[in-house]
C-alpha cells in the first residue's frame, strides 16, 4: 500500500521535475547565439525555427562526433518533443492555446538541437585543428 | 557476474562523477558547491571499492549486497546535505541560516533515529526486502526535501539557471530512484530489471551536474516561474 503511494507520487513527482528542467535547458539554450556556420547549415536565419525542423537538426546533431557531455540531455529533449507531440494531437486540438503553446516549446527545442549542433561543430573543428597542429 | 554492458555503465558512470569534479574545478565552483562535489567524490570512491568487492567476493555475494545497499542509503543520507546546501543557497539573503542549522540537525537526527529502528526491528531479514523498503523512504524524503526546495524556489523566485538546474536534476534523480524502488518494492521477482534500471538511473545526476558545471555559466539568469515563456534572441 505504501509502496503504491510512494509510487504514484514519485512518478508525478518525476514527469514534473522532467518536464521544468527540460524547459530550463531550453531556455538556457535560447539565449546562445548561433554560429554563421550553423545558420549556413541549417537554415536558420533570423533565430525563430519551427517545432518541425526539430528531426531534421538533430539527424544533422548525429552526424557530428558525439560529445559525452550533452548525450543524455539530447535524449532527454527528444523525449520532451515527443510528449509534446502527443499533446499536439490529443489536447491541442480541443484547446487552441494548447496548442500554441506546443508549438512554442517543440520550436524551443529545435533552437536546442541548433546550439547543441554548433557546439558539435566547433568541437569538431577544435579536434581536427588539434590533430593538424600534432602532425606538423 | 555482471556483463559487460554493466561493466560499461559502471565506467561510464565513475568517469563523469570524477568530470564533474574536473568541472567543478575548472569552472571555479568547488568551493561554491563544496558538498555536491564531495558527494561526488564520495561516489566516485564507493564506485572503486564496489567494484574490489565485485571483483573478490562476486555479484551474488552477500558481501557485495552488504557493501552497495548499506553504501547506498550512507550516499543518500549525504545527499540530503547537498540539499541543505543548495537551501541555504536559495535562502542566503534571508539571513535564515540559523533555521537552517536547526532544520538539518532535526533531519539528521531524525532519519537516525528512523533508520536505527528499520534495523533495529528487521535485522533478521536484512538484504531482503528490508534494504529495499528503506531505500525507497529514503528517496522518498530526498524527493520530499527537494520537491519543499523547488516550491521555496519558485515562490523567492530564484533565477540562477545553475541553481535551477541542480535542484531540478537532484529531482528527478530522487523521484526516479524513489519509484524504481517502489516498484521493486511491490515485485521483488523481476530483480534482473531493477538492478539493470537502479544502474542507467545512476548516470543521470553525474551527467546533469556535469552538463550543468560545463554549459551554463555561473552567472546565468532565468526566471523559474515562468519557464513556459521561452523567447530566443
Amino acid at each position: 500500500m505504501i509502496a503504491g503511494l510512494i509510487l504514484a507520487a514519485s512518478l508525478i513527482a518525476l514527469l514534473q521535475f522532467f518536464i521544468f528542467y527540460c524547459r530550463s535547458v531550453i531556455a538556457s539554450s535560447s539565449t546562445q547565439v548561433l554560429s554563421v556556420q550553423t545558420r549556413d547549415v541549417t537554415g536558420i536565419v533570423d533565430a525563430r525555427v519551427g517545432g518541425d525542423d526539430f528531426d531534421r537538426i538533430l539527424e544533422l546533431v548525429q552526424l557530428c562526433p558525439e560529445r559525452r557531455e550533452d548525450r543524455l540531455h539530447v535524449r532527454f529533449i527528444r523525449a520532451y518533443y515527443e510528449l509534446l507531440n502527443l499533446l499536439r494531437f490529443t489536447f491541442a486540438r480541443m484547446f487552441p492555446d494548447v496548442g500554441a503553446w506546443t508549438e512554442r516549446e517543440r520550436g524551443g527545442c529545435a533552437y536546442f538541437a541548433a546550439v547543441t549542433l554548433d557546439h558539435r561543430i566547433a568541437f569538431s573543428r577544435n579536434l581536427m585543428a588539434q590533430q593538424m597542429s600534432d602532425r606538423f | 557476474m555482471p556483463g559487460p554492458f554493466q561493466y560499461f555503465i559502471l565506467v561510464i558512470c565513475s568517469l563523469l562523477e570524477a568530470s564533474v569534479l574536473v568541472c567543478a574545478l575548472a569552472t571555479h565552483s568547488f568551493r561554491r558547491y563544496l558538498p555536491l562535489n564531495l558527494y561526488m567524490g564520495v561516489r566516485l570512491l564507493r564506485g572503486v571499492i564496489g567494484v574490489w568487492v565485485l571483483t573478490h567476493y562476486g555479484f551474488t555475494s552477500s558481501e557485495y549486497k552488504y557493501v552497495y545497499y548499506y553504501s547506498d542509503a550512507l550516499l543518500t543520507i549525504c545527499l540530503y546535505f547537498v540539499v541543505l546546501h543548495l537551501f541555504s543557497h536559495v535562502f542566503d539573503e534571508m539571513g535564515a541560516e540559523r533555521y537552517l542549522r536547526f532544520g538539518a540537525s532535526l533531519l539528521l537526527v531524525g532519519t537516525a533515529i528512523f533508520s536505527y529502528l528499520a534495523v533495529h526491528e528487521a535485522s533478521n531479514k536484512l538484504i531482503t526486502r528490508f534494504v529495499v523498503e528503506m531505500s525507497q523512504n529514503l528517496y522518498f524524503i530526498g524527493l520530499v526535501l527537494t520537491y519543499v526546495l523547488w516550491g521555496a524556489m519558485l515562490k523567492l523566485r530564484e533565477s540562477r539557471t545553475q541553481l535551477v538546474q541542480l535542484v531540478l536534476s537532484l529531482g528527478i534523480h530522487f523521484s526516479a530512484f524513489a519509484a524504481n524502488y517502489a516498484v521493486a518494492n511491490l515485485h521483488l521477482q523481476g530483480r534482473g530489471i531493477f538492478m539493470y534500471l537502479t544502474q542507467l538511473i545512476a548516470i543521470w545526476l553525474p551527467a546533469a551536474w556535469t552538463y550543468t558545471l560545463l554549459r551554463t555559466p555561473a552567472d546565468a539568469r532565468l526566471v523559474p516561474a515562468r519557464l513556459a515563456v521561452v523567447t530566443h534572441r
